[in-house]
């Protein structure tokens, strides 16, 4: 039997998408993965007295999550160590096989923004950014960092936003949603000043234990429910920025929402908008309608992704959010992956996917 | 429709699984306690490595705070969202109308009869005095 093998070019339409993810997160195997980057005080600390995060069980997270480590069940590196943990595992199983041309770390602990003790947590975010340029964004030039701060002490952020800033493998400063208080007050400000200075968008990626209940009628019952809070943090935390006056004192500040969900975007402009109409006199310095602020200054990332009944609702929605605003992003290796081949359950034109999966992460952090 | 040999009994421990390519297409073949299920090995939801997949009991409730897992009804659950298939079915337990894992008949037959076919053993050779797991696709 002969095999005639046929060489041709693969069409434009077979060439391999390419997609800046910009949610991945990186793991560790325990706290001491930082001693490395920890003075002997701090080393001490963690042996003696370990994290006070603001909530109770503070070595727990407030609700048991879907699945072990929060994780993909197929992300468990083979050789051990918890999922994203290993870089050759995460380079064979998503950065190479998903054609990841860009990966955006999102580190979630410790989580040096939520400790009581500021010193300690300053520390703790100090030594997780080395650990991000030593053992990942070193290793693999497709991965960038984000710059981890302690928001509650804002000279110790700004101090450390000065100190990586002109490193092109950090792209974004990293701030937790679930703050002490609403993140437009003036008492964050110096770090969206120094993040202007140094052209580095804030990144918002779900999380912070800030003490207070995820709704503000107390505790949810149900994982499900702690998981759609998600989006009313999101909403809270926009809606803060606006009328704080934030973007009209910071007019280069970009903000990324990062797993909060996108559907809510049109919804709260509109709603923002009606009320500034009737009570703008109230806050003077919110100069224009809301929703041209949140145009401007605001990108969210896809996953995990709106499902709309009927598939092409979707295209509606970024219509009225805006083609140039939503980054593709799959949270591996989390249990709620988005994967780039079956995340949109509506056709896009190559434009839109080029938009959606690369053209605007790259544009927005100044990717080559 | 055509017979493959896959794997032969014993080599599949039960609880666990395997990932066979038959007609070019991979398929997630699993254990049991001794029963054998085929599933084509994407997720119709998502595209997940169904493989990759644990076998659990199907929950159900008869009254408000409380659970019971079904003894007799194995459901395979996907490793990245958390869909679960009857695995006889292939039916999804959030859609069973709709929405179905593309599964296939799994037999085990013993080597002599497989030895003379007209069952096709694409990996291995078959031994008589062995059993094995043949799909039909």
């Amino acid at each position: 039997m002969t095999t005639e093998v046929l060489e041709r070019k693969p069409s434009e339409k077979e060439t391999r998408l390419q997609i800046i993810d910009c949610d991945i997160h990186p793991t560790m195997g325990s706290l001491s993965d930082l001693n490395p980057w920890l003075s002997q005080r701090w080393q001490q600390h963690i042996v003696t007295y370990g994290e006070f995060v603001r909530q109770g069980l503070s070595k727990t997270l407030s609700h048991p999550r879907m699945q072990p480590a929060v994780s993909r069940a197929d992300a468990w590196p083979p050789n051990g160590g918890l999922p994203g943990s290993h870089l050759p595992f995460m380079q064979e199983q998503h950065l190479d096989a998903n054609g990841v041309e860009y990966g955006v770390l999102q580190p979630l602990r410790p989580n040096g923004n939520s400790q009581r003790n500021l010193e300690f947590g300053a520390a703790l975010s100090s030594a997780l950014n080395e650990w991000q340029l030593a053992v990942w964004t070193g290793k693999d030039k497709r991965l960038k960092g984000s710059i981890s701060v302690t928001q509650e002490w804002p000279e110790a952020a700004v101090k450390e936003i000065e100190r990586h800033a002109g490193n092109a493998d950090f792209i974004q400063v990293a701030l937790p949603p679930r703050s002490s208080e609403p993140l437009g007050r003036r008492r964050y400000w110096p770090i969206y000043r120094a993040a202007v200075e140094h052209g580095l968008p804030i990144g918002l990626h779900v999380s912070g234990v800030n003490g207070h209940t995820s709704t503000a009628s107390g505790s949810p019952s149900f994982y499900i429910e702690e998981h759609h809070h998600n989006v009313q943090s999101m909403q809270g935390l926009v809606t803060s920025f606006v009328l704080e006056g934030v973007f009209e004192e910071f007019p280069a500040l970009k903000i990324v929402l990062i797993e909060g969900g996108f559907g809510w975007v049109p919804a709260l402009s509109w709603r923002l908008d009606k009320h500034w109409a009737k009570m703008r006199d109230e806050v003077p310095h919110v100069k224009r309608p809301p929703s041209e602020y949140i145009r401007e200054h605001v990108w969210y990332t896809t996953q995990p992704i709106e499902e709309p009944e009927n598939p092409e609702h979707l295209i509606d929605l970024i219509d009225w959010i805006g083609w140039d605003r939503l980054l593709f992003s799959t949270d591996y290796p989390h249990w709620d992956f988005d994967d780039p081949h079956t995340v949109f359950k509506v056709k896009l034109t190559e434009a839109q996917k080029q938009q959606l999966f690369r053209g605007n992460a790259q544009k927005l952090y100044g990717l080559k | 429709m055509s017979q493959h040999v896959v794997a032969a009994v014993g080599e599949v421990a039960s609880g666990a699984s395997k990932l066979v390519t038959v007609k070019g297409r991979e398929i997630a073949l699993f254990n049991v306690a001794g029963e054998y299920f085929a599933f084509f090995n994407r997720c119709p939801h998502a595209g997940a490595a169904l493989c990759s997949g644990k076998v659990v009991r199907r929950a159900y409730s008869e009254e408000p705070g409380q659970y019971k897992l079904a003894q007799d009804h194995p459901m395979l659950r996907c490793p990245w969202h958390g869909w679960q298939f009857d695995l006889r079915t292939g039916e999804a337990w959030c859609d069973p109308k709709t929405i179905t894992a593309r599964n296939y008949p799994v037999a085990v037959e013993p080597g002599a009869k497989l030895a003379k076919g007209p069952y096709v053993a694409e990996t291995f050779p078959v031994a008589i005095d062995k059993d094995y797991v043949v799909i039909e696709m």
